[in-house]
């Protein structure tokens, strides 16, 4: 609750440095203040306490990933640094929008009540409505403003819905209420109803196939600094939240009767087949990079997905997935954000010969896609082993040898990047070294390896 | 002291080579594959003392995984190997400039890392990572220092990664379902899982799948003879002397004792298979016209030998498995070696355009037609005894199969031949050779110097081998 008080008077801070007129300190000033929150959300690690009649409830769950959702976001806000060089006046504005983003994330996942969880919701969805469209001169950003606008609002519609069914089923909005109330044997149908509705607006926001249109053109059309706010934070915070709505409401044991939790189940697998194979197949096509990772993400939320599959026992693997796949996005963007400064677009070809010219980042980026791709030592491959150990435990066969085949397919796209870096010959320079994009690089790859030497550190911490 | 020294010098030397600069790296590397070749003679001293140089130590919880690394008379051998050709490989590439070599070399050195891990771990999962961290920096070596035309290099690399990459996700399933069974990845604990013939004949077909590619066994080697030509000679000899050793190591190492019933089984299709590697490979030899190309053939069908040789699950196939990848890793080196030197004089592969080399350079004939006697497996060569041993382990299954994998001595002889006929003698060529450098001629002297003292006396290797693949032969014939 007080890293919730803190985040928001953080934001609060960053507005009033607008009016005092001191945007030059605000991007040190604000990683210095998340390091702050950074660290009382350690302090209050392990602590159980419910605030305000249980609207905010904290556990280990929801401490354990709003530490990664404010690591991920001082990344982001480093970032912004050099990003905003053109747009000085706005910088203090585009901050405290990331900084309050990072407030409805953390309720998101420390939600003990509907109506807290739908702020969250909000919140975090019009922040990131404004960012989308933050670059209001490109027509790209406009559409992608507004598509997600669109999109997004239709699916916190279905979600509220949701909400209401299941508030007329249960006649509470409170998580610990329901969950007692839905173990009783005689439950309305408006439950399951709203559940899947709850369900399918949460799919809308992670981006699952068949969920997913969206997604590819907010990508490619947002600025840069959006995408990888979008492909890392709010993907990561959205399956999260799903991850304890569906843990917390109970929604599988509920289901008493064993054909509605089949279903369930087979609901998770052909979404999570659906996504990781549709995501791969498109990604093979694409020749925008930020596109390519929209598809990479989509595959990437049908693994996570899978954890679904055992919810009793996967947080932990949840957690050190979507921390291996958000710093290998953070890495891989601040790449992207580096080469395609003052490029209008981020085609592959931008990527040509970077191996030559500046063999740093190259390697740096080289290292991310490994990581997604599965590839020892980073830690993207202990997530896909974790995840593939505990499907394989709880009898799933078909969809972790799916999941291989996935994984050998994403290679080809990742690759097609490596390559153009070390086998096409450079077609411009590129000066200047702006050192927090190079900071936040070998920051978040080095962290991604050492997640990958030491993988009990996260994973156990859920345990 | 333990076997996790000559990872760390490896890895270590590996760095100080990024960082020591474009200039001192190749020195820099030689430094340290020669130390780890000197700690590996050390620690083979120890050994032999009876001393414990295997090391487990936890390292991940939940899932239970170990940094297991277990020195065995098998796994020593094979580190030999691998500590013995990287500082012969580093030496033969001094005549060479490379761009940026500060990182070719050290991406040699941390691929002699990952190999030397391969051999040595004794936990699947742990085993699986060095597996796959070998593949990265030969990918890299191949792609960026290779030679032939940029985009076709590409789709011969990328092709050979996601090939390799497939079969060794399917293994990794393998461990993960047995890891579900044993309840760890330690080598001991699957060694005792108890599993149904049917199960058994999956986990076989999935590891079977990755080392296959790796190896390769046809029917999955079309990778190889591409990425051998446009890889660098150094890459090359990575591949042919050292990598493909890591899949023929892993049969007898993993997929014999893991899935014992599966291999008596189905023993013939997969003898079968190697063998028709063997006819295969020679033939396709006979018709080659690029240097590199027809050693790469050649290589498949002498590995196809050896892959039916560890198939067998009798002592002499093991044995002489073994014997013949130390030989055969030597005597392609050399022979590489021997393809880049003339490349390096007259910048061409083409065997019709050589010729005519003896009478300017008696010296490098000389070297080179006892790489070519010892590669088809002349008597008093390493080679011999390695191949005849399979050979003889072969006729005690099916006298067929002895007689139909002996075409890689008579074919062999025949290509080999005829290669040394077309490229080094005839007509005195009109460009000029220059007989080999000093550099030059250590490293051959060197490879030939092994492949001749161990063809005398190879007592050495195989008493240090044989205990430890008794041990795996009981593994496999206990259930």
């Amino acid at each position: 609750m007080n890293t919730l008080i803190a985040i928001t008077g953080l934001g609060i801070f960053c507005l009033l440095f607008e009016i005092l007129n001191f945007r030059k300190g605000i991007v040190p000033f604000t990683i210095l203040g998340l390091l702050g929150v950074l660290a009382l959300n350690f302090y209050e690690f392990g602590t159980t306490a419910s605030y305000y009649n249980n609207m905010v409830a904290v556990n280990k769950f929801s401490s354990a990933f709003s530490s990664l959702f404010i690591i991920l976001t001082i990344f982001l806000v480093a970032l912004s640094h050099n990003f905003y060089e053109n747009h000085q006046t706005k910088i203090s504005d585009y901050v405290a929008i990331k900084v309050f983003l990072l407030a409805g994330a953390v309720a998101m996942v420390s939600f003990g009540n509907l109506a807290m969880f739908f702020l969250g919701i909000e919140i975090l969805s019009i922040a990131l409505y404004v960012l989308a469209a933050s670059d209001r001169l490109n027509i790209k950003s406009n559409e992608a403003g507004m598509k997600y606008f669109l999109m997004g609002s239709f699916a916190s519609g279905i979600i509220l819905f949701g909400i209401c069914l299941i508030y007329g089923a249960m006649g509470t909005f409170d998580i610990a209420e329901i969950h007692e109330s839905s173990l009783s044997a005689e439950l309305p149908i408006w439950f399951p109803i709203g559940m899947i509705l709850m369900t399918i607006g949460m799919l809308f926001k992670i981006a699952a196939v068949p969920f997913h249109f969206w997604a590819p053109d907010v990508y490619e059309g947002s600025p840069a600094l959006t995408t990888a706010l979008m492909s890392t934070l709010a993907k990561v915070v959205a399956i999260a939240t799903l991850y304890k709505l569906a843990e917390g409401l109970n929604l599988i044991p509920s289901l008493e009767n064993q054909d509605l939790s089949n279903t369930f189940i087979n609901v998770v697998l052909t979404i999570s087949i659906a996504s990781m194979t549709v995501g791969n197949i498109m990604a093979l096509r694409q020749v925008n990079v930020k596109r390519m990772l929209a598809f990479s993400g989509i595959s990437h939320a049908g693994f996570m997905l899978m954890t679904f599959l055992t919810i009793a026992t996967s947080a932990g693997i949840l957690l050190y997935y979507t921390a291996a796949y958000a710093l290998a996005g953070i890495a891989a963007f601040s790449v992207i954000l580096y080469v395609c400064k003052n490029q209008d677009n981020e085609d592959i070809t931008n990527f040509h010969g970077l191996g030559k010219t500046n063999p740093l980042l190259a390697a740096i980026l080289t290292g991310s896609l490994l990581s997604m791709a599965g590839i020892p030592i980073f830690s993207g491959f202990f997530a896909k082993l974790f995840l593939f150990d505990q499907a394989l435990h709880a009898g799933y066969v078909a969809i972790v040898i799916v999941a291989v085949i996935n994984s050998i397919i994403s290679v080809g796209y990742y690759f097609k990047l490596i390559l153009a870096m070390y086998s096409k010959e450079p077609n411009e320079e590129r000066t200047g070294k702006p050192f927090l994009i190079y900071a936040v690089a070998v920051i978040s790859i080095g962290l991604n390896i050492a997640l990958g030497l030491f993988p009990s550190l996260v994973l156990d911490l859920l345990n | 002291m333990n076997v996790s020294l000559i990872l760390i010098i490896l890895l270590v030397g590996a760095f100080i080579t990024y960082f020591a600069g474009d200039k001192l790296a190749s020195k820099v590397a030689l430094f340290f594959s020669l130390a780890a070749l000197g700690c590996s003679v050390v620690l083979l001293n120890h050994f032999n003392t009876g001393e414990n140089i295997s090391l487990i130590n936890a390292w991940i919880n939940q899932p239970k995984i170990s940094f297991a690394l277990n020195a065995d008379g098998l796994a020593l051998a094979m580190l030999l190997l691998t500590t013995a050709l990287t500082p012969v490989i580093i030496f033969s590439s001094f005549g060479n400039e490379y761009k940026n070599a500060k990182a070719f070399y050290a991406l040699i050195l941390f691929m002699a890392f990952a190999m030397t891990g391969t051999f040595l771990a004794a936990d699947g999962l742990l085993y699986y990572i060095f597996w796959e961290l070998a593949l990265v920096p030969i990918y890299f070596i191949a792609l960026i220092w290779g030679n032939g035309d940029a985009e076709e290099r590409r789709k011969a690399v990328v092709k050979f990664f996601i090939y390799t990459l497939a079969g060794s996700l399917f293994m990794l399933t393998a461990f993960i379902y047995l890891y579900q069974k044993a309840g760890s990845f330690l080598i001991e604990d699957l060694y005792k899982v108890q599993l149904s013939a049917c199960e058994q004949l999956w986990i076989f077909l999935a590891f079977f799948l990755a080392y296959a590619i790796k190896i390769p066994i046809i029917p999955f080697h079309t990778w190889q003879a591409n990425v051998y030509q446009k890889a660098p000679t150094v890459g090359t000899m990575l591949l042919s002397g050292i990598m493909l050793k890591m899949g023929l190591y892993s049969v007898i190492r993993w997929q014999l004792p893991i899935a014992p019933l599966a291999a008596k089984e189905y023993m013939n299709i997969f003898i079968a298979l190697g063998i028709a590697g063997v006819i295969y490979g020679s033939i396709v030899a006979l018709r080659q016209k690029d240097l590199k190309k027809l050693l790469a053939y050649s290589s498949l069908a002498h590995v196809g030998l050896i892959a039916a040789g560890s198939y067998t699950l009798t002592l002499d196939g093991f044995r002489g498995a073994v014997l013949q990848m130390i030989a055969h890793g030597f005597v392609v080196v050399g022979l590489f070696y021997a393809a880049e030197i003339i490349y390096r004089r007259f910048e061409t592969r083409d065997i019709a355009a050589l010729g005519g080399i003896r009478a300017q350079s008696p010296k490098f004939t000389s070297m080179f037609l006892i790489l070519v006697l010892a590669s088809v497996a002349l008597p008093t060569t390493f080679n011999f005894i390695g191949e005849f041993t399979v050979l003889y382990s072969l006729s005690q299954i099916n006298i067929w199969f002895a007689v139909l994998g002996g075409t890689t001595i008579i074919l062999g002889a025949y290509y080999m031949l005829k290669m040394f006929q077309n490229v080094m003698l005839g007509e005195t060529n009109s460009k000029t050779f220059a007989d080999v450098s000093i550099n030059e001629g250590i490293s051959l002297a060197a490879i030939i110097a092994v492949l001749i003292f161990f063809g005398f006396y190879p007592k050495p290797i195989t008493d240090l081998i044989t205990p430890s693949l008794e041990t795996i032969l009981n593994v496999i014939n206990k259930n």
